[in-house]
C-alpha cells in the first residue's frame, strides 16, 4: 500500500482500485476541536478538485476536495458519533471516504511522505 | 455623658483569600443567583393566569382535539417575574457599561422610545386593518422614509425589510431584477476580503458568483485591482463604507464610478452609517443601494439578538424595481401600496419580501431618535463617535498593535491585532479578561484580514469617564498578555459561568430539555 | 442634547491627545466634494421629549386601534391579552439593551431562554427541535421550502391553496432566484380543504407540500394522509401555524407527521404592531437538524463543571460559511422570542388550554350569531378561533363601510386574494379572548343593517 499527500493536506493510501482519503495530522492541528464532518454519499462520483467533504470546527468550515477523481464507494461511519477521530488519529481511524479510482495516472501528481513533510515545513 | 455601647461593628473585619471564600448550600452567591429551567421547577398544573369561564358551546373543531400531554410548564405569576428576574441578571448589557463591539453600534436606546412605541394608537393597530383607518400610522411610516432618504441623499426606501441581512437581500434583489428588466443578466458580484459573511452569502443566494477584491496595504479597496476585474459579467460590487477596518474608503467616487462604467451597480452595507451620518450622503458618493441598520445607528434596542430593522434606501435607477408593500403619500392621504394597486404604476416590482409591512414597532423607535436629535443632533452623533473611536485608538496605541493607524485617523471604530502578544497568548484571552474586568468585549476575529483583530466602537453616547475606564481596562490587559500572565488563561473569574465548552455544545447538540431518564 | 454625554472641555481634551485640532479633521478621508459643511438643510432640529412626545401622539391618535372599535381581524396577526408583567419583563435593561449572546458568559440570561423558548417551541409544534427564531412566519415558511430543497435535492413545491397569501407571495419572489419550481392557486369557497389535490399532486419531483394549520379560511384538516403521500414519494410535509394557541385545543403537525412546522408566534406576547416585529417559529425532525437556518441555542458545560447554554451549529451560519451558507438570515427575534416565552410560562399548559376552550366557545358562539344574519353563511364545517363568512355581495366594501362607523370586521378576501373575484363576498372573521358578546352583537346588528 501506497501513501499519498496533496498540497490541501490530505492523504490517500491506494490499495488495487481503492484509494482511502482523509485530512493529515497537520491539517488537523490547524483546524483545532473538530465538531461534525460532512461526508459525500456512496455513489457519487468525483472530478479531482470537487467539492467532496467538509470538516467543522465550532467557528470554521473547511472544504475538503477530491484529491483525484473516483467513485465514493464506502464513507467513514465512526465520524458520525465521534468526529473527534479526526482530531486524535486523522491519518488512520479518522479516514473520511474510499473511493475506486478512475484516473491511476493522477496518483502521479501527487506528493509522498517525504515530499509533503518538506512542504509542510516550509509553511 | 451616657457613653451607648450597643449596636453591631461597622469597619470590616480582614477578609479570607477569593478562592478560600466560604462556599453557599444554594449555590448562590449574594445577589448572583442561580435559576434552573423552568422544566425543573413548574408544571403543567400551575397557571399564572385566570381566565373567565367559556360559554359553553358545542366543539367545531372536529376529529383533531389534542388529548396527549403537551409537556409545556407553568409557574404563577411571581415566580414567573422572579425566574426571568434572575436571569436578567446573568446578562451584560448597556445599561449597564460601554458595549465596545465594532460594527455593531452599542448606543444607549432611549426610553422614550419604547414609550412612544407602545402608545395604543400604534401597538395595538392589525396590519390589515382598513388604510382609512390607520392614516397615522401610514404617515409615521413615511416620515421615517423621508428622513432616512435626505440622510442618505438617495431617491427612496424600502421599509420592508425585516433586518440587516434582509436589506441586503433586498437590495440585491432589485439590482438583479434592474438588469434582467434591461435584458443583461449578469453572473458575477465582487466582495472586499474584509466583507461581513452575510455579504457573499447574500450575492451567492441570489445566484452570483462570489469574487474577492483585494485591500491594498493601507486597509481599503484597491481600486486598480478593482477596475482591472471589472467588465460586463460583473453584476454589482458591494462596499462596506466606512469599512470593517474602521477605515472610510477614500476612492469611494471612483470606485462607484469605474462600476457605474461597466453598467454595474454599487450595493454598500450600512452597518457603519453612525460614522457619517449628518455628515455624508452615500448618494453622493455613487451608492445605488444601501440598507440602514435601525438598530445600531438609530438605537432600537439589540434585544438579546433581535429583532432588527433594515430598510434600504435606493437610487432613481433601483427604485422602479423596490419590494411591495410600500407608503405613498397621494394628495393629503397615505397609501399602501399592495399587490393590486402595484400594477399600475410599480409593475416592475420585484415582489413581496415579507408578510404585512416591516417592523412597524422599530420604525416608532427610530422616528423618536431621530426627531429627539434633529439634523443637528444627527451630525453630532457622527462627530462624537469619531471622537470617542479616535481617542481610544490614540490611548492605546503604544500598547497595542493598530495595524491602520499610521495611515490617518479612524471613523468610528478602532482596529487592533494580536501582534506583540506573548507566544501563546491569543485575542480571546484578552477578551475574556475584559470580562472580569466588567466590559462586554470588543469584536473579535473580525475583520478576517488583521490577524486576531479587535475591533473596537465605543458610539457617541459614551461619556469621557466611561471611555478612561475601558482604556486604562484594556490597557492593562494587552500588558498582561504581552507578559505572558498565565492567569488570563483561565478568565474569566467572576462571571456567572467560566468558559463554556463550544466543542462539546457542537460534538453533541442538546437543543432541548429532556426529561432525565430515571434511574 | 441629552443622549450626548461629552461637554466641549470634554471634546478637547481628547483632541489634544488625539492630536487633532477639530472633529471635522478627523474626517479628513472624505473627500470634499462628499463631506457636508453643515447640517442637513430642510430638516428640523433636535427637539425634546415633550415635543417628540406630542408629535408622536397626535400621529397615533389618527389611527383606530384594536382596542377602541368591535375588533375581528386576524388572516395571520392575532389579538390576544398579554399579561401585565410580559411587558414589565422584557422592558428589564438586560435583557433590552443586550446584544446577541457571542459571549456566553455574561450572556446566561439570554441563553437560558432561549433554550427553553426552543423547548417550548418544539413542544408545541409537535417536533423534535426547534431553533431560537426567524424574523416572520412568512419568511420561515419560505426558509423551510429552501431546506426541503436541500435535503431532497428536488425543486418542486406544492402550496396549499390554504397558505396565507402573503406567504404565498414571499415564496414566489424567492423561487425567482433560486429556481424552485411552485404549484400554487387561490382558494375556493369550500367547506373542504385542498388535501385531496395535495394528495394527486405529489410526484417524483416534489421536494414539500406546503400546508397552513388552519387555514387562511379557518379550516382545520387532518394532516396525517398527507404526510404519508408525501413521505411515500420521497418528499417532506411543511406545516404552516399562524395562530400557535390553537395547538392548545388542537394536534399539533409534528403529531400527524410533518417533517418541517412554521408559524407565526406573534399570538402570544407579541402584540399586534401595525405588522411587526413579529416572531418566526421554525421546528423539524431531529434528523435534520443540521439543515435547519437560525441561530441554534446548546446546552453544555463550564470549567467548573457548571451546566450553562451557548449558541451552537453555527457553520451554518451567513457570517462564518460566507458564500457557502444555506440560509440568508443573521439576526433572530430576540425580544420577542423572550415575550413569547415568558407569556407561555405564566400560561403553562393549562392555561394554554383553556385560553384555547375560550377563544373556541366565543367564536364558535360568534359564528352560529353571524350565520343567522339575513345574507351571511358560514363557510366553516370545522374552524378554532377564526372562521370564513360568506356576504350576500363583496366583502371588501362591507369592511369599508363598517370601519367609517367605526367598526374592524374582519379581512375580506378580496383584500388577501385581489385577483381572485369569485371569492371576493368572502369575509374572514376571528374571535379570541379578547372579543365581547356586545362586540359580535354590535357586529350582527351592523352587518344586518349593511346587507339590507
Amino acid at each position: 500500500m501506497s501513501r499519498y499527500f496533496t498540497d490541501q493536506h490530505e492523504w490517500i493510501d491506494v490499495a488495487g482500485e481503492i484509494a482511502t482519503v482523509g485530512i493529515t495530522d497537520y491539517a488537523q492541528e490547524q483546524l483545532g476541536d473538530i465538531v461534525f464532518v460532512e461526508l459525500p454519499r456512496e455513489g457519487v462520483t468525483f472530478s479531482k478538485g470537487d467539492d467532496a467533504a467538509v470538516v467543522e470546527s465550532v467557528k470554521a468550515a473547511s472544504d475538503v476536495y477530491a484529491p483525484i477523481s473516483g467513485e465514493v464507494v464506502e464513507t467513514n461511519g465512526a465520524l458520525e458519533d465521534e468526529p473527534a477521530l479526526v482530531n486524535s488519529d486523522a491519518e488512520e481511524d479518522g479516514w473520511f471516504f474510499r473511493l475506486r479510482i478512475t484516473d491511476t495516472s493522477e496518483l502521479d501528481e501527487l506528493m509522498d511522505e517525504a515530499a509533503y513533510k518538506s512542504f509542510v515545513a516550509a509553511l | 455623658m451616657t457613653m451607648l455601647k450597643e449596636g453591631r461593628p461597622t469597619a470590616p473585619v480582614p477578609a479570607p483569600e477569593a478562592d478560600a471564600l466560604p462556599q453557599t448550600v444554594t449555590g448562590n452567591r449574594a445577589l448572583m443567583l442561580e435559576e434552573a429551567l423552568i422544566f425543573e421547577i413548574g408544571s403543567t398544573d400551575t397557571t399564572g393566569v385566570d381566565f373567565d369561564p367559556a360559554p359553553a358551546a358545542p366543539s367545531r373543531l372536529g376529529t383533531l382535539a389534542r388529548s396527549k400531554p403537551i409537556g409545556l410548564p407553568g409557574l404563577s405569576e411571581q415566580e414567573t417575574v422572579r425566574h426571568y428576574t434572575r436571569l436578567s441578571r446573568q446578562n451584560y448589557a448597556i445599561d449597564l457599561g460601554l458595549f465596545p463591539l465594532g460594527s455593531c453600534t452599542m448606543k444607549h436606546n432611549p426610553r422614550l422610545n419604547e414609550k412612544v412605541a407602545r402608545m395604543p394608537g400604534f401597538a395595538d393597530l392589525h396590519p390589515l386593518s382598513p388604510q382609512s383607518t390607520v392614516q397615522g400610522a401610514l404617515a409615521v411610516i413615511h416620515e421615517l422614509a423621508e428622513w432616512l432618504v435626505k440622510l442618505t441623499g438617495m431617491h427612496s426606501v424600502a421599509m420592508s425589510p425585516k433586518a440587516g441581512a434582509h436589506g441586503e437581500l433586498c437590495g440585491l434583489l432589485a439590482i438583479r431584477a434592474a438588469l434582467e428588466s434591461r435584458g443583461d443578466a449578469r453572473s458575477v458580484v465582487l466582495v472586499p476580503e474584509s466583507a461581513h459573511g452575510t455579504n457573499p452569502a447574500t450575492a451567492a443566494f441570489c445566484g452570483y458568483k462570489v469574487e474577492d477584491i483585494p485591500a491594498t496595504p493601507d486597509g481599503r479597496v484597491d481600486l486598480d485591482a478593482l477596475k482591472s476585474r471589472l467588465g460586463p459579467d460583473v453584476a454589482a460590487v458591494m462596499i462596506t463604507n466606512p469599512n470593517t477596518c474602521g477605515l472610510f474608503e477614500r476612492d469611494m467616487k471612483n470606485i462607484a464610478d469605474a462600476v457605474h462604467g461597466v453598467g454595474a451597480f454599487v450595493y454598500c452595507d450600512g452597518a457603519n452609517f453612525n460614522a457619517i451620518v449628518g455628515r455624508v450622503r452615500p448618494g453622493d458618493l455613487g451608492v445605488d443601494a444601501m440598507h440602514i441598520n435601525l438598530h445600531k445607528t438609530f438605537s432600537t434596542p439589540h434585544g438579546g439578538g433581535g429583532p432588527g430593522s433594515g430598510p434600504v434606501v435606493l437610487s432613481e435607477a433601483l427604485t422602479p424595481f423596490a419590494p411591495l408593500p410600500f407608503v405613498e403619500k397621494q394628495g393629503d392621504r397615505f397609501v399602501l401600496v399592495e399587490e393590486e394597486t402595484a400594477q399600475e404604476h410599480h409593475g416592475q416590482t420585484f415582489g413581496r419580501m415579507v408578510a404585512f409591512h416591516g417592523q412597524m414597532g422599530m420604525f416608532t423607535r427610530a422616528l423618536a431618535y431621530i426627531l429627539s436629535h434633529g439634523a443637528d443632533g444627527l451630525r453630532q452623533v457622527s462627530g462624537d463617535a469619531v471622537l470617542n473611536a479616535n481617542y481610544v485608538l490614540r490611548s492605546l496605541s503604544d500598547v497595542l498593535d493598530a495595524p491602520f493607524a499610521a495611515s490617518g485617523p479612524c471613523m468610528h471604530e478602532a482596529l487592533f491585532s494580536d501582534k506583540g502578544l506573548a507566544e501563546g497568548f491569543t485575542t480571546l484571552d484578552i477578551a475574556k479578561g475584559l470580562i472580569d474586568e466588567g466590559f462586554h468585549p470588543m469584536t473579535m476575529y473580525f475583520p478576517l484580514v488583521v490577524h486576531g483583530a479587535m475591533l473596537v466602537e465605543p458610539t457617541e453616547t459614551e461619556s469621557k469617564a466611561a471611555l478612561d475606564q475601558f482604556i486604562m481596562a484594556l490597557r492593562s490587559l494587552a500588558e498582561r498578555a504581552k507578559a505572558g500572565d498565565v492567569a488570563l488563561k483561565g478568565a474569566p473569574y467572576h462571571a456567572p459561568r467560566r468558559r463554556l465548552d463550544e466543542t462539546l455544545a457542537a460534538r453533541k447538540p442538546v437543543l432541548v430539555w429532556a426529561e432525565p431518564a430515571s434511574a | 442634547m441629552r443622549y450626548l454625554p461629552l461637554t466641549d472641555t470634554d471634546r478637547q481634551q481628547m483632541l489634544s491627545v488625539i492630536g487633532a485640532d477639530s472633529i471635522d479633521d478627523l474626517f479628513a478621508d472624505v473627500p470634499a466634494e462628499a463631506r457636508l459643511s453643515d447640517k442637513i438643510a430642510g430638516l428640523p432640529d433636535h427637539a425634546s421629549e415633550l415635543a417628540v412626545e406630542r408629535h408622536m401622539a397626535a400621529l397615533a391618535r389618527r389611527n383606530l386601534s384594536a382596542g377602541e372599535a368591535p375588533f375581528f381581524l386576524g388572516a395571520g396577526a392575532y389579538r390576544h391579552h398579554v399579561p401585565a408583567s410580559v411587558d414589565h419583563l422584557i422592558q428589564r435593561g438586560e435583557f433590552l439593551t443586550a446584544y446577541t449572546p457571542y459571549q456566553p458568559e455574561i450572556a446566561q440570561g439570554t441563553l437560558q431562554v432561549l433554550f427553553e423558548f426552543q423547548t417550548q417551541v418544539a413542544r408545541l409544534l409537535g417536533c423534535d427541535v426547534a431553533n431560537a427564531s426567524m424574523y416572520d412566519g412568512s419568511t420561515a415558511c419560505w426558509e423551510a421550502i429552501g431546506m426541503a430543497r436541500r435535503i431532497t435535492k428536488r425543486g418542486k413545491a406544492l402550496l396549499s391553496s390554504g397558505l396565507h397569501p402573503h406567504y404565498v407571495s414571499v415564496a414566489e419572489t424567492m423561487a425567482k432566484f433560486t429556481g424552485d419550481a411552485l404549484v400554487y392557486e387561490a382558494p375556493r369557497l369550500e367547506a373542504a380543504t385542498d388535501i385531496d389535490a395535495l394528495i394527486a399532486g405529489i410526484d417524483a419531483d416534489t421536494s414539500c407540500v406546503v400546508v397552513q394549520y388552519p387555514d387562511i379560511l379557518g379550516r382545520i384538516a387532518d394532516l396525517t394522509p398527507l404526510a404519508d403521500a408525501a413521505h411515500a414519494a420521497g418528499a417532506l410535509l411543511v406545516a404552516v401555524v399562524t395562530e400557535p394557541v390553537a395547538l392548545g385545543a388542537i394536534a399539533a403537525p409534528g403529531e400527524m407527521g410533518a417533517d418541517i412546522v412554521v408559524g407565526e408566534g406573534q399570538s402570544l406576547g407579541v402584540g399586534l404592531q401595525f405588522g411587526g416585529p413579529y416572531l418566526g417559529l421554525f421546528a423539524c425532525k431531529a434528523k435534520y437538524v443540521r439543515q435547519m437556518p437560525g441561530r441554534l441555542c446548546g446546552e453544555t458545560v463550564d470549567a467548573a463543571g457548571k451546566r450553562g447554554f451557548v449558541l451552537t451549529l453555527s457553520t451554518r451560519e451567513q457570517h462564518i460559511r460566507r458564500e457557502k451558507a444555506t440560509s440568508n438570515i443573521c439576526t433572530n427575534s430576540g425580544l420577542c422570542a423572550l415575550a413569547f416565552s415568558i407569556h407561555m410560562t405564566l400560561l403553562g399548559e393549562r392555561g394554554l388550554r383553556e385560553l384555547a376552550t375560550l377563544n373556541h366557545a366565543l367564536a364558535v358562539q360568534a359564528a352560529d350569531r353571524l350565520a343567522k344574519v339575513p345574507g351571511v353563511t358560514l363557510l366553516n364545517e370545522s374552524f378554532f378561533n377564526e372562521f370564513t363568512l360568506v356576504l350576500s355581495r363583496d366583502a371588501r366594501e362591507v369592511v369599508r363601510s363598517l370601519a367609517d362607523k367605526g367598526i374592524l370586521a374582519g379581512v375580506s378576501l378580496g383584500r388577501l386574494f385581489p385577483k381572485a373575484d369569485a371569492i371576493g363576498n368572502g369575509l374572514v372573521v376571528a374571535v379570541t379572548e379578547t372579543t365581547s358578546a356586545e362586540d359580535i352583537e354590535t357586529l350582527a346588528k351592523a352587518l344586518e343593517e349593511e346587507l339590507a
